[in-house]
């Protein structure tokens, strides 16, 4: 419990903090209103429960529209439960771009699971935001873990760049196929190789199932340089900077485990009917001991704090830096300044308000 | 009649098209001249002359708008190939449509009451309502059914149930149409055994059950299994009748619901015919012989406000459907070709504004029907969207089409507006949406793909969606919604109100059933029929036994769903 | 700064399957800038509290066409109060007499809307509601 952070806290938030401390589900579900909604105090009530964050495994979940996802994060959560595990899930889907509004439809698949004890469901909008969306679930799911919560599942459509870094800033990410989403190479297109700790083949009762599972294996194969042997840790594509699994150790870490790759499973499966996700959610925690056992799951960790942090620095900045440019707008001459003086000038003027020893320096 | 007849009416319908031919270079020529005045005269602004389904019309129609030689090939004469003047030869010359209003509340009791009450005053079938609860599977004790028990239909949970509910009607002389889907199964052996009881064997047993499972995915939503298991159940249905029900028919596949839930005309015939193909497809992939089992497949559509394109999708539905019997299944059988069909006027165009109007938009849906050449009709009460209907509302209902066949004189002729320019040219729009819509559920793999990705949901949501947005921008007028308002309205029609007491009554029943039957010989026979299904055997003959047994319909339901799982709907907006 | 975003939960309780209004409902509600969290057919007041809960919402809206009105809605708004939802609003829809509508507000719940309701009147209602209500400012 950080008491500072409490300290700057209203009463009403405070109030809020403690219910949320003794394990009310309402006051889990305000603070994350509070925190998505970016409302007066939401970073002071994320500080004061930053403490309890870290404890929970964090796995995303992504695939194009239609894979399973839902119905595939529903029959995992039932795994989780039966091994009295609690679970937290967190499932994202677009918000139209011309009118902000959004219709969240992805609790139909889980319908089972909305009163089922030790399940908490939240549906998100993205919000159009680039790096906002990022930093929301992130938070979310902090709340979920500072709750209790032992897993932390989050469904993106793996259609945008956005989504997939959602989905790869947890521990391991679960990559949902189905025969009709096309194959392996589309899969690569689409930016799936890059994120996938894990594939599972859905709907594998349908024709192409097999088809499928062989061109994921051969293009995984092609991108490890190893053929027949397909394994995990390319380099050279940003998105892997922020994940566990994929971040090569550094050389004195590696020692123990240099020929302990990750080899990504392709793991069929038929969600609707339970089949094939025993072995998914076993992979997921094998996936886990490999991540603590080779010392990558340290260094996953630090690479999402780093980037957590980056992101929180981005938005305060952001804030400030937003802050004074519409004082600056209010001021009276500022239409005149935006005919006469250039955008880059402008910016100056602006930003040595809130930061008075700016460099100069151009860019 | 006889051939010699037929090639004659023929060669003289063969030398009318060639008239026309020469006709039509003419006409092209003048009309171009009539469009030119058309266009430069001032037009109304309160509406943009489309159909409720969005469809375009133009200002006139003429010989241009129809096929040429089109008679003999599309039209023809009615009881005859493509059938779309009719599906018999002398249609309303020699028995009117069936009047059939169907109805059912609260308890079985309750409801043998008012069946008696029918039954005296001349009426030969009936037609069951059954409530939410029965029409999901669930029994009246569930505590998912609180609060619906006979609220909207009769409750019935096991053979007890349905014996009360035939109390006194001998179901060899009664023919009983059921409404009934998901668990269509379960009520057809109810019904089955309480003719057992009643000593009817089952040949003789006549009725309908609705047993349309496709069209619940697509809008209605009672549905129970998903659709692979669910098709398994009915082609078991139309197996074991062909040889011990042959008077029953085993399914009526329906439009009304995908309609009612925001379809277009064309969209109501395409799904529709297309579900019914679906069912083709199964029953010839079980073995059995076309001719066998098509007879017994009738049809069920929506009768909306837009009354020229109602009359034609009738029209379009049997050429279509006789096209594909005969050409894509090669069926032999005329009987096979035939769409024979019940109607329901449109209940979504019911008013709660001013609720007396909807005795006139029930009147012209009705006249529509009757036109478009309906085997049977159900007519809507005017307060049927505000509560289930009074006594008083259904006997207008009924009275709307005895005015219709007795005193309007349009039952005097067979398909009175066939060779109407604009009626033949609506019957082409519709068949041509129709087979683009067939080509495009093909591409997505057929109906079950089409469903199970949401697509059909998507459209008709789509279309409801479209109408919405046209209702309240006012550029289609509902009398008395968004014109023709009248302030401080009371609309004083008086509401039937079903008490809370039929589930009280319900709930006593079944504990009274439970603790008087054998529970033992209720397993056994759940055992057996769950295994039935797991070994992919016909499910009729041990859902008999346990129907016998006294199992109810959420025991049933419970045993075949953990073999087959439950249907989850696509989001599809 | 996100700006803050009307939540609400569109359902249909019970085993009506008549979702055509509030499907139409869920999407004009989006259109109108509106989070709409929704559930499907056939689930159980229970269900419908717990998504509430879950959702953190600011409106439920029921969908009920099966006469169940007097039944369902209680149970809803009785479950919502017991876990501390009694600043959020339930409302609705469906076949409903004037006489029950009446009842029910006198219980607490909101503004039930009948046959013939454009999407337009839910929407303004809603809109007005959560601006009133305040709790789009509270901190």
């Amino acid at each position: 419990m950080n008491e500072s952070a409490l300290a700057s806290l209203s009463p009403k938030q405070k109030g809020l903090i403690e219910r949320f401390q003794s394990g009310q589900p309402l006051a889990l579900s305000r603070v994350i209103s509070h925190v998505e909604n970016h409302r007066p105090g939401f970073e002071s009530m994320l500080e004061a429960l930053h403490g309890a964050v870290g404890r929970a495994r964090r796995i995303g979940i992504t695939g194009p529209p239609g894979a399973g996802k839902s119905t595939l994060t529903a029959a995992l959560a039932r795994w989780y439960r039966e091994r009295d595990l609690t679970v937290g899930i967190i499932a994202v889907d677009p918000s139209s771009p011309f009118t902000g509004g959004a219709l969240l439809g992805d609790r139909v698949r889980m319908d089972d699971l909305a009163t089922e004890p030790g399940i908490f469901i939240r549906s998100m909008a993205s919000r159009g935001s680039h790096g906002g969306l990022a930093a929301s679930t992130r938070e979310t799911a902090d709340l979920l873990d500072a709750f209790g919560f032992d897993r932390i599942l989050l469904e993106t459509v793996g259609v945008g760049q956005s989504e997939l870094e959602v989905a790869s800033s947890t521990d391991s990410t679960l990559v949902v196929l189905v025969p009709e989403s096309g194959d392996g190479i589309q899969a690569m297109k689409a930016g799936l190789m890059e994120v996938a700790d894990l594939f599972a083949v859905n709907k594998a009762d349908r024709p192409g199932a097999d088809r499928l599972k062989r061109e994921i294996e051969i293009v995984l194969a092609l991108r490890s340089g190893k053929p027949g042997r397909p394994a995990a840790g390319h380099h050279g594509v940003d998105l892997s900077s922020l994940r566990a699994g994929r971040e090569d150790p550094p050389q004195e870490e590696r020692a123990g485990v240099a020929d302990d790759a990750w080899e990504v499973p392709v793991i069929p499966c038929v969600a609707s009917r339970s089949e094939g996700v025993e072995e998914v959610a076993e992979t997921l925690e094998e996936h886990f001991r490999w991540l603590e056992a080779s010392g990558r799951l340290a260094d996953g960790r630090r690479a999402q704090a780093r980037e957590h942090a980056r992101l929180v620095l981005e938005r305060a900045m952001g804030r400030q830096a937003m802050q004074a440019w519409e004082s600056w707008l209010a001021t009276e001459g500022a239409d005149r300044e935006l005919e006469s003086r250039s955008p880059y000038a402008i910016s100056r003027t602006v930003l040595s308000e809130v930061w008075p020893d700016a460099p100069t320096a151009e860019y | 009649m006889s051939h010699v007849l037929d090639r004659e009416a023929a060669e003289a319908l063969q030398a009318e098209v060639e008239r026309r031919r020469a006709e039509l270079a003419e006409l092209e020529a003048r009309l171009s001249g009539w469009t030119a005045a058309y266009e430069a005269t001032s037009k109304r602004d309160d509406t943009d002359f489309t159909t409720v389904s969005g469809r375009v019309i133009a200002p006139l129609y003429t010989p241009a708008d129809t096929r040429e030689d089109e008679y003999l090939r599309d039209i023809g004469l009615p009881g005859e190939y493509p059938f779309t003047r009719g599906p018999y030869q002398t249609m309303y010359r020699t028995r009117l449509w069936t009047m059939r209003l169907f109805s059912g509340f609260a308890t079985a009791e309750e409801t043998n009451e008012r069946y008696k009450f029918l039954l005296e005053r001349g009426q030969t079938g009936l037609s069951v309502a059954f409530d939410f609860p029965t029409l999901m599977g669930y029994d009246s004790d569930d505590p998912m059914s609180e609060g619906e028990v006979g609220k909207c239909g009769v409750a019935i949970s096991s053979l007890a149930d349905m014996e009360t509910l035939f109390d006194g009607i001998p179901l060899d002389r009664v023919s009983v149409s059921m409404t009934i889907n998901g668990p269509a199964i379960m009520l057809y052996c109810f019904l089955l055994a309480t003719a057992e009881k009643q000593g009817v064997p089952f040949e003789r047993v006549r009725g309908t059950i609705q047993n349309d499972i496709l069209k619940e995915y697509m809008a209605q939503h009672a549905w129970i299994y998903p659709p692979e298991p669910a098709l398994k159940i009915i082609t078991d249905i139309f197996e074991w009748s062909a040889e011990h029900a042959p008077r029953f028919n085993t399914i009526s596949i329906s439009g009304y619901h995908i309609r009612e839930a925001g379809a277009t005309a064309g969209q109501e015939l395409a799904y529709t015919l297309k579900n019914g193909f679906t069912y083709v497809e199964r029953g010839i992939a079980r073995g059995l012989d076309v001719d066998e089992f098509a007879p017994r497949l009738s049809f069920f559509w929506d009768v909306h406000n837009d009354f020229f394109e109602e009359i034609a999708k009738f029209r379009a539905g049997r050429r279509i459907w006789a096209r594909h019997m005969r050409e894509v299944y090669g069926a032999q059988k005329p009987e096979s070709w035939r769409l024979r069909t019940h109607a329901q006027t449109a209940g979504v165009t019911l008013t709660a504004q001013q609720p007396y109007n909807n005795v006139a938009r029930v009147a012209y849906q009705g006249l529509a029907a009757v036109l478009g050449g309906t085997q049977s009709l159900h007519t809507n009460a005017l307060d049927e969207t505000l509560a289930l209907p009074t006594e008083h509302a259904v006997r207008i209902a009924l009275r709307t089409q005895q005015i219709l066949a007795y005193e309007t004189g349009v039952a005097n002729t067979i398909d009175p507006l066939a060779g109407s320019y604009f009626v033949e040219s609506l019957t082409d729009q519709l068949e041509d949406e129709a087979e683009a819509i067939f080509a495009e559920i093909d591409e997505l793999g057929g109906v079950v793909p089409g469903i199970e990705t949401g697509y059909f949901q998507g459209r008709i949501a789509r279309s409801a969606r479209r109408f919405q947005d046209e209702l309240e921008a006012g550029s289609r007028v509902v009398v008395g919604v968004n014109a023709f308002e009248e302030a401080d309205e009371d609309h004083g029609v008086e509401i039937l109100r079903i008490d809370e007491s039929a589930g009280e009554t319900q709930r006593r029943r079944l504990a009274e059933l439970r603790s008087r039957r054998n529970a033992e010989e209720v397993t056994r026979a759940l055992a057996d029929l769950a295994d039935a299904a797991r070994n992919d055997q016909n499910l009729l003959p041990p859902m008999l036994d346990a129907v016998r047994a006294y199992a109810t319909l959420g025991e049933i339901r419970v045993a075949l769903e953990d073999v087959y799982g439950r249907f989850k709907e696509p989001i599809s907006f | 700064m996100s700006e803050r975003k009307i939540r609400v939960l569109v359902a249909k309780p019970g085993l009506d399957g008549h979702d055509r209004g509030a499907k139409v409902i869920a999407a004009a509600l989006r259109d109108a800038g509106m989070e709409v969290i929704y559930t499907g057919l056939h689930q159980t007041p229970e269900k419908i509290a717990a998504t509430a809960l879950q959702e953190d919402v600011d409106v439920v809206a029921l969908s009920i066409l099966s006469g169940a009105h007097m039944t369902l809605f209680p149970r809803v708004l009785r479950l919502m109060t017991e876990n501390g939802m009694d600043d959020v609003l339930l409302t609705g829809g469906g076949i409903i007499p004037s006489e029950d509508i009446e009842a029910l507000q006198e219980q607490g719940v909101g503004q039930l809307f009948g046959p013939g309701t454009t999407t337009g009147e839910a929407v303004a209602y809603i809109s007005r509601w959560f601006e009133e209500s305040g709790r789009g400012v509270e901190a």
